[in-house]
């Protein structure tokens, strides 16, 4: 409760000294619109459903292509982790494609989809997909061999012993890859969303790309606003569940006394 | 007949190298041993004498290069659930609460329902004295709690053997003094075959019928003693410590002399 207070009285005062610039006449309301011109943008794009229906195509792309990116990621991690053929070959391909900004591949995307949803989804799952093979890798290298050892004399083979016992051993790596996964795929969505138009639907980055355009920068903070709002959320609603599982299990996760 | 007489181990010639990058390790160098059912063996012996390894061969975790390990008359091809394993660093899993590791074993067990199983796992927390602990989590256990766990979850499934890999030199003595009691109890309650590794020689006469001395490079049987003396025994009686003494004295006959 008191942190509560603590966090909310610390953005009141962000929003606070940022109304007093836009107040002190010093800059045009055209480069620092005050909070409140935001705050009415967001409520009037609320209101006509522009900025619900732009979050929704937004979220959809990001969450379907999040969940190709894990689905090919994870099994081919375990891969790796088990055979060097894979991990020579599609370890070292992950290494090196994880160092490429998946916005490098929105060239290519669009020559091979078009302008079309195909290429947002094939540009987050490039930007997931690469942090969830390393990730699973690491986690399953790392895990202690007396677990696996233990698991083999009672009995867990195949199927069960990767389901589990290697993939719950590796959850403290699995949900740092997991979340470097979703950040790499947020950020290679709105890039993607801002440089290219699609056709079959308006996302958050293209509402900020018209802002621009129509020099609405109460809009573009609107959208930074709405941006920096869902990747909150993701984090307490996808991975806090899990870290706290992880931290009540494991006994990690206590602040230092 | 109250107790099925299984748990027989047959060991015959096995012999085990270990290739480094540096040179060969000769584990094992064709050692023979024959285990009764509900027998208690000891083995000891200085590092390297191969008395691991020889428990991970009877676990089915490591081939042998040569011989044959049979458990009731079969060749052990690879681990079972009928040799279940205690291990130093008690190996729980930190994912599963004390309850949910001692599920583990018997959920692979088939022919057992939600709620037996249920039964089982409680029946034998409640055996080690962690009924109360079900629900925790293994980071919030003391060491002697972990390897009670560990015990009750090696002996959940019914397994005919139990093979312990020094599952209590990481514990302090009294925890330790502890745990000889309880492990006599419930073997001699549960009637299993039990081989246990360990390189405290009072800790295998207080728990052992058999105490086997093993010698290192290569690693051999040496001497066997059998310890006639009733149950349960105190770790600190002057019997145990006499019987120790003398398995002292034939170790130290092979062991390089100290500088």
């Amino acid at each position: 409760m008191r942190r509560t207070v603590v966090a909310g009285l610390f953005f009141l005062a962000l929003i606070g000294a940022w109304q007093a610039m836009t107040m002190s006449g010093r800059w045009s309301a055209v480069l620092l619109p005050s909070p409140i011109d935001v705050g009415l943008y967001l409520r009037e794009a609320i209101a006509d459903g522009s900025l619900v229906e732009a979050t929704a195509v937004t979220m959809r792309r990001l969450l379907l292509g999040y969940a190709i990116g894990l689905a090919i990621g994870l099994p081919l991690g375990l891969l790796c982790s088990t055979s060097t053929f894979a991990e020579d070959t599609i370890g070292v391909l992950s290494l090196g494609l994880q160092t490429l900004p998946s916005v490098c591949w929105i060239p290519l995307a669009l020559l091979w989809f078009g302008q079309t949803e195909g290429a947002m989804l094939f540009i987050v799952v490039m930007g997931t997909v690469w942090s969830a093979i390393i990730a699973t890798d690491t986690g399953a290298r790392t895990i202690s061999p007396s677990f696996a050892r233990a698991a083999r004399t009672m009995g867990s083979e195949g199927i069960h012993k990767w389901t589990r016992v290697i993939l719950p051993a590796s959850l403290p790596f699995l949900i740092g890859g997991m979340k470097q996964g979703w950040a790499f795929a947020w950020r290679s969505l709105m890039a993607a969303e801002i440089f290219v138009s699609i056709l079959t639907g308006f996302g958050l980055g293209h509402l900020l790309h018209y802002g621009r355009e129509l020099n609405a920068m109460d809009q573009v903070i609107g959208i930074m606003f709405v941006i920096v709002t869902i990747g909150l959320l993701a984090d307490k609603l996808l991975f806090a569940p899990w870290e706290r599982f992880m931290h009540r299990r494991w006994g990690t996760g206590v602040p230092p006394a | 007949m109250p107790f099925a007489e299984t748990g027989a181990l047959a060991i015959r010639d096995v012999s085990k190298r270990f290739r480094t990058r540096t040179n060969t390790v000769h584990a094992l160098d064709s050692v023979s041993l024959t285990v009764r059912p509900g027998e208690f063996i000891c083995l000891v012996g200085p590092s390297g004498c191969g008395k691991s390894t020889l428990l991970d061969i009877v676990a089915g975790l490591t081939k042998p290069d040569t011989g044959t390990v049979t458990a009731d008359g079969e060749p052990i091809a690879g681990p079972g659930r009928h040799r279940l394993v205690m291990f130093q660093d008690s190996a729980l899993f930190p994912w599963l609460t004390v309850l949910g590791n001692v599920l583990f074993g018997l959920k692979l067990v088939p022919g057992l329902d939600r709620a037996q199983r249920h039964d089982i796992a409680m029946e034998y927390l409640r055996l080690v004295g962690l009924a109360d602990f079900a629900r925790s989590n293994i980071h919030e256990l003391s060491g002697g709690m972990r390897q009670r766990t560990a015990f009750a979850r090696a002996l959940a499934p019914d397994p005919k053997v139990l093979l312990m890999d020094e599952p209590l030199s990481a514990l302090d003595a009294l925890t330790r003094e502890q745990l000889y009691a309880d492990i006599q109890r419930i073997c001699a309650e549960r009637r299993k075959t039990v081989m246990l590794v360990t390189h405290n020689v009072r800790e295998a006469v207080c728990l052992g019928d058999r105490v086997v001395l093993m010698s290192p490079r290569p690693g051999r049987i040496r001497e066997e003693f059998t310890i006639d003396l009733p149950r349960p025994r105190d770790v600190n009686a002057p019997e145990v410590a006499e019987y120790a003494s003398r398995i002292m004295a034939a170790l130290r006959t092979f062991m390089e002399p100290a500088l």
